[in-house]
């Protein structure tokens, strides 16, 4: 996990499923294959309705056609941000877009879950509805160990939620390498 | 010594400890591992990158892996994907491998665990798949997982988890004949919403409850994941043991709950005063009465799932349907082969369920997942553009069966056989005498 995140915001509401943020009709490509695996960045959050892709305004894809990585680095959501299944192929898409961390008033558990154990993407919590505050495309940057986002476009600062007992799973890089550094695999 | 839920002591009895307390994070010895098609090959992937290629997975026969996603496509990467499992199959000889295009074949994961006696109260049974809550229904602790955290318990048979609170759902009173389990539970996702559990055991009880079959209990378990809930937990009774024993010979130990135990939450309902319902697109907690919605043209039925395409399911549906025929496109998908097996065996009033729906000129699809999840473009019920969908499955967010057009209605399979014969959506109690 970076100290500082720092990137372009993509906006979208709240219950974005994992349907929305990797259709299943996608899931058939390999994760490990290179030229498969970029197919998750192409179609990351491409399930999202169109109206709702890129809030406030709507319409702006989170990856362009035809490319394989968004300009977006920070996801800023509402509610119940991964509900749905259990693919860890959703946060892995965003991730493999190129996005760094997630901003939400809260989480499905699964979707938490693997985005820290597999290291994936930073799942922060606000109390504060974000996506009323701002915009896609507004440039902003996290501070993970302060819990603190800044956005650059508007001059405001929001508190963020502690990461609490998972810092220690993403500082360690993965839930793998926690578990080493817990004596709980010996490899 | 504090008073425990049944999920608190089952899962502090597989951490080795006295008791837990919601909140405690613990490592927990997993009794089995379920995985399948769409969700196998990626932690397979993981498990030998952490693990070695030569690695042994940390007991073969704990692990259970159920081909069932994307299984009547041509999809070539689908088709990878079974041939991935069948390779580690094959290189682990791993016992419990249910291979597409054999006899062994089951179809729908969650479905036919119970039907093999995997099932086994007082277990902790992880899956890479959400609806793994619907094991729940046999007094186990279950829940899904994804790729990494599968392949962490691969290679060791363990995983950490934040012990949940538990919400408790009481049911009380004869269940009417035109409700079914499915109508309780949309009742429950619409009353707490998508994420009222998040965190948290939704523990199902009450004398209407216990009234019903193992299969409709397992309807409440399977969308305990709908509310964003950790688990869905039925305490076993004498009903779930004959169940479990039919299948398996496997020793397990049945836990209940300390009489009084803390609960997040509880809710009573009494059936009784409860109506047919329906979750409106885009959410399973968008719930209405059925009454509300009564009229609106419909484009296709689906009946089919893990939690809508069991034996009883099509049971009810047949009754409904019996002696006529639709009047849109409906898409009967057994969820196993056995359930196949039994709707081409058990009739009503001489006829075989699978019989009547073909006389009613439905389309009739083979074990699998089907078009619950949409899936490849050549899935069978797909939907596609601007369908309007009513279908017995479990989740309608937007684009969940395949168009993110269209719009999917979820009811019980009574409602879904209604309205396949009046083309509209259906009051069952119209149609049933």
């Amino acid at each position: 996990m970076k100290d500082v995140i720092r990137g372009l915001a993509y906006v979208v509401g709240d219950a974005i499923d994992t349907d929305q943020i990797i259709p299943a009709a996608h899931l058939v490509y390999s994760l490990t294959v290179p030229e498969e695996r970029r197919m998750y960045g192409r179609y990351a959050l491409s399930g999202v309705p169109a109206d709702q892709q890129g809030l406030p305004q709507g319409g702006v894809p989170f990856t362009p056609e035809d490319a394989f990585e968004s300009e977006y680095k920070v996801i800023i959501s509402g509610s119940n941000f991964g509900c749905g299944s259990s693919r860890e192929h959703a946060p892995f898409a965003l991730a493999e877009a190129g996005c760094e961390a997630v901003v939400a008033e809260s989480y499905a558990r699964i979707f938490y879950r693997n985005s820290v154990d597999g290291g994936f993407v930073v799942p922060f919590e606000t109390r504060v509805r974000l996506i009323d505050r701002i915009e896609t495309g507004h440039e902003v940057e996290i501070d993970t160990a302060r819990s603190t986002l800044h956005n650059h476009t508007t001059g405001e600062d929001f508190l963020l939620n502690p990461l609490g007992d998972v810092a220690d799973i993403l500082k360690a890089g993965n839930v793998f390498e926690y578990a080493r550094q817990q004596g709980l695999i010996i490899t | 010594m504090a008073p425990q839920t049944i999920t608190e002591k089952i899962l502090a009895a597989h951490a080795g400890r006295e008791r837990v307390t919601p909140g405690d994070n613990i490592w927990v010895n997993v009794d089995i591992l379920m995985t399948h098609d769409v969700c196998g090959p990626p932690p397979i992937d993981i498990f030998k990158r952490e693990f070695g290629d030569k690695a042994k997975v940390w007991d073969s026969d704990k692990l259970v892996i159920l081909p069932d996603h994307y299984i009547f496509t041509e999809d070539p990467h689908a088709r990878r994907n079974i041939e991935l499992l069948r390779a580690f199959a094959h290189e682990h000889d791993l016992p419990h491998y249910y291979d597409v295009g054999t006899s062994r074949y089951k179809g729908v994961c969650h479905v036919a665990l119970a039907e093999e006696g995997f099932n086994r109260p007082g277990n902790v049974l992880f899956g890479t798949d959400s609806h793994t809550c619907t094991s729940g229904a046999f007094g186990l602790f279950s829940t899904g997982v994804g790729n990494t955290d599968a392949a962490l318990i691969m290679g060791t048979g363990k995983i950490w988890v934040k012990v949940p609170e538990t919400m408790r759902f009481v049911f009380e009173g004869d269940l009417p004949p035109y409700l079914m389990a499915k109508d309780l539970i949309l009742a429950v996702i619409g009353e707490i919403g998508t994420d009222g559990g998040t965190y948290r055991t939704l523990e199902f009880d009450g004398g209407a409850v216990y009234d019903l079959s193992m299969q409709e209990r397992m309807t409440l378990t399977n969308m305990a994941i709908e509310a964003g809930g950790k688990n869905g937990i039925i305490a076993p009774d004498q009903v779930t043991f004959d169940f479990v024993r039919a299948r398996t010979d496997a020793p397990f130990q049945a836990v209940y709950r300390d009489a009084d135990a803390k609960f997040h939450s509880e809710y009573v309902f009494d059936v009784t005063e409860m109506v047919p319902v329906v979750a409106k697109p885009h959410s399973p907690d968008n719930k209405a009465p059925v009454t509300e919605v009564v009229g609106t043209r419909l484009d296709k039925c689906y009946i089919g799932s893990c939690t809508g395409g069991k034996l009883e399911d099509f049971e009810a549906a047949a009754r409904v349907i019996k002696g006529q025929e639709v009047k849109v496109a409906t898409y009967v998908v057994p969820a196993s082969t056995e359930v196949e097996r039994r709707m081409k065996e058990v009739t009503i009033d001489g006829q075989t369920i699978w019989d009547i729906f073909v006389s009613a000129g439905c389309m009739m699809g083979h074990a699998s997942c089907g078009a619950c999840l949409g899936g490849p473009i050549d899935t069978f019920g797909r939907a596609v553009g601007t369908e309007v969908v009513i279908s017995t499955t479990n989740r309608n967010f937007p684009g969940r069966m395949g168009s993110k057009m269209s719009a999917v209605y979820l009811a019980s399979p009574l409602t879904v056989a209604a309205s396949a014969l009046n083309g509209v959506i259906t009051d069952p109690r119209e149609v049933l005498v």
